[in-house]
């Protein structure tokens, strides 16, 4: 075979077919990522601009108690939101995968449903019942429970409330898999051998389950970190965290550097977790969709 | 007498966890609820219950900017998913079938969109558009869609990739079909499963996506979840909880005459293969 028929049976097929998905990846993802590494090591101009000069000045910034602060409660709030979707969802996903497979495929597909809503409007719901004169407040009036009208808009605590219902499912679906792949002769085993239904859930259910319980983590804690939408609609620019401050950096506080910095910490925190991730399981065994 | 015990307790069980299960879904659907509920209040914006109205469903079609930003949402999202599935379909082929040097950073990059934040793709798209010079439209919004429709249609259509190899497809072109014919007619109909439901993410994702389109968007026009985000500081209209309810039965009942068309080819298929 000479070379030319080489490259005609295979190099031009493999070209066109894994060619415009590798020139997406790489122009699209690869190279605005190593650009914005490159920025967060500018400094601001006076103007909003870019000085292409190196600098450490927006890492620096970072530290600054301002930022650091909303560093912090970012970071607790995702931390939060991730353990309450854990507890909460782990007991939904084992009662799932304990169905027979026909019904268990409809719960899980009741789960998606809400989620084709516009998901602002989702949030928007909330406010709608909490707000000063929402049926919530009205409610609780009425029966005399409370003279004057809470406020539970515009606090951590609504915004808590957006951030698990919106992650819910992104923990569920990761967790029903790894229970329902989970081999029932094993737990058969172990209770033949005399391990009570305790022992069996901690010895063999839970640590079998690991990786998915590890792929719900990533998939809600890292989103949280860097959601701005919940805390847009539910905490009406008072609740402020990473994703709004990378947002603003970008839009009137026009400070690239140092949204570019908030950002790279962000990767740094995302590839720390997928590091630990891959250590004891395969990216491609995540339930990413 | 032990048995009896254990049934008990299994029943017991059974029945906390419906109620759980109830409470959770409870808590997913409330949300969807109460915006379709909204959409009949009698009020100019939704601060309280104040009486029954389907006014909004008729204004609905005069408010010309959450018209047109549906529009511009629609567009956006068929585009994005014709060129997303096409890529991710033979990019999703090309990746399982063909060894190449740099593979390995290809798929390693496929995750960087699905897990990284949203907002750092959204920003770093950005700078880069800036630097070259490229205007924000809906241009731009399609490709940062794109960027992270992509990702997620080569995964799902990777997994529906049969993994005991090649030999129909060989077959195909031994019995003398060219690469085209046999794409078309052998791998093609063998990976539509993965294909449809690649699609159907797709739209869905680029349908609802804020965070790329209120970052990439020019000054001129916005889809639709930018402009709820925009009047979420004054209040958002009744109308608009009337646009979402309407969108939402429209997806639901597609979904529901899906099911019924494949249950009713599965059982036609079973009576042939009786018969």
């Amino acid at each position: 075979m000479n070379k030319k028929n080489i490259f005609k049976r295979k190099t031009l097929p493999a070209l066109a077919m894994a060619g415009p998905v590798s020139l997406w990846m790489i122009l699209f993802v690869a190279l605005p990522m190593l650009y914005i590494i490159y920025i967060s090591f500018m400094s601001r101009g006076v103007f909003g601009d870019v000085v292409y000069k190196f600098s450490l000045e927006s890492y620096g910034t970072l530290l600054d108690s301002t930022y650091f602060k909303v560093i912090v409660k970012s970071i607790n709030a995702a931390l939060k939101t991730t353990v309450l979707c854990l507890l909460i969802g782990y007991p939904f996903a084992y009662y799932i995968a304990k169905k027979p497979k026909e019904v268990a495929s409809r719960l899980i597909m009741l789960i998606m449903i809400p989620f084709w809503t516009n998901s602002l409007m989702r949030l928007n719901s909330w406010l709608l019942l909490f707000q000063t004169s929402g049926p919530v407040n009205q409610f609780l009036q009425s029966t005399g429970f409370i003279n004057a009208p809470m406020s539970f808009v515009y606090t951590d605590g609504l915004v808590m409330v957006g951030m698990i219902t919106t992650m819910l499912p992104f923990a569920v679906l990761p967790m029903y898999s790894s229970i329902e792949k989970l081999s029932k002769s094993l737990l058969e085993a172990s209770a033949d051998l005399g391990a009570s239904r305790r022992t069996t859930f901690f010895r063999i259910t839970l640590p079998l389950t690991f990786p998915g319980i590890f792929s719900s983590i990533i998939l809600v804690f890292i989103p949280s970190l860097g959601i701005y939408t919940v805390t847009d609609m539910l905490g009406g620019g008072k609740v402020l965290y990473i994703g709004n401050i990378i947002k603003n950096q970008f839009g009137a506080i026009r400070n690239w550097p140092l949204g570019a910095a908030l950002s790279v910490l962000l990767i740094v925190i995302t590839g720390m977790l997928i590091y630990i991730y891959t250590r004891f399981a395969k990216i491609e065994d995540m339930e990413v969709v | 007498m032990s048995i009896s015990k254990k049934q008990k307790r299994k029943r017991l069980e059974d029945v906390i966890g419906a109620i759980y299960s109830i409470a959770i879904y409870t808590i997913l659907y409330v949300p969807v609820f109460v915006m379709m509920i909204f959409s009949f209040n009698n009020q100019r914006y939704n601060y309280y219950w104040n009486g029954f109205t389907t006014q909004w469903y008729s204004k609905l079609f005069t408010n010309s900017a959450v018209i047109g930003s549906l529009w511009y949402s629609l567009v956006i999202a068929v585009l994005a998913t014709v060129i997303s599935v096409a890529i991710g379909t033979i990019g999703a082929l090309g990746l399982k079938k063909y060894e190449f040097r740099g593979k390995k950073f290809v798929n390693n990059m496929l995750y960087i969109p699905i897990i990284v934040p949203e907002i750092v793709m959204a920003v770093a798209l950005l700078i880069i558009f800036m630097k070259i010079g490229l205007a924000l439209g809906m241009g731009t919004i399609l490709i940062g869609h794109c960027t992270f429709c992509i990702p997620y249609a080569v995964v799902t259509i990777k997994g529906r990739i049969s993994g005991d190899g090649y030999s129909l497809e060989e077959a195909s072109m031994d019995l003398g079909a060219n690469r085209i014919q046999t794409f078309i007619n052998v791998t093609l109909p063998s990976i539509m499963p993965g294909v449809m439901s690649a699609a159907f993410l797709s739209f869905t994702l680029s349908i609802d996506d804020v965070v790329m389109s209120n970052m990439l968007a020019g000054a001129k026009n916005s889809t639709l979840p930018v402009l709820i985000l925009s009047m979420n500081k004054s209040g958002i209209t009744p109308d608009v909880n009337a646009l979402t309810t309407i969108m939402i039965l429209v997806i639901v009942i597609a979904m529901v005459l899906n099911n019924i068309i494949k249950y009713a080819l599965k059982k036609r298929n079973k009576a042939e293969a009786t018969i």
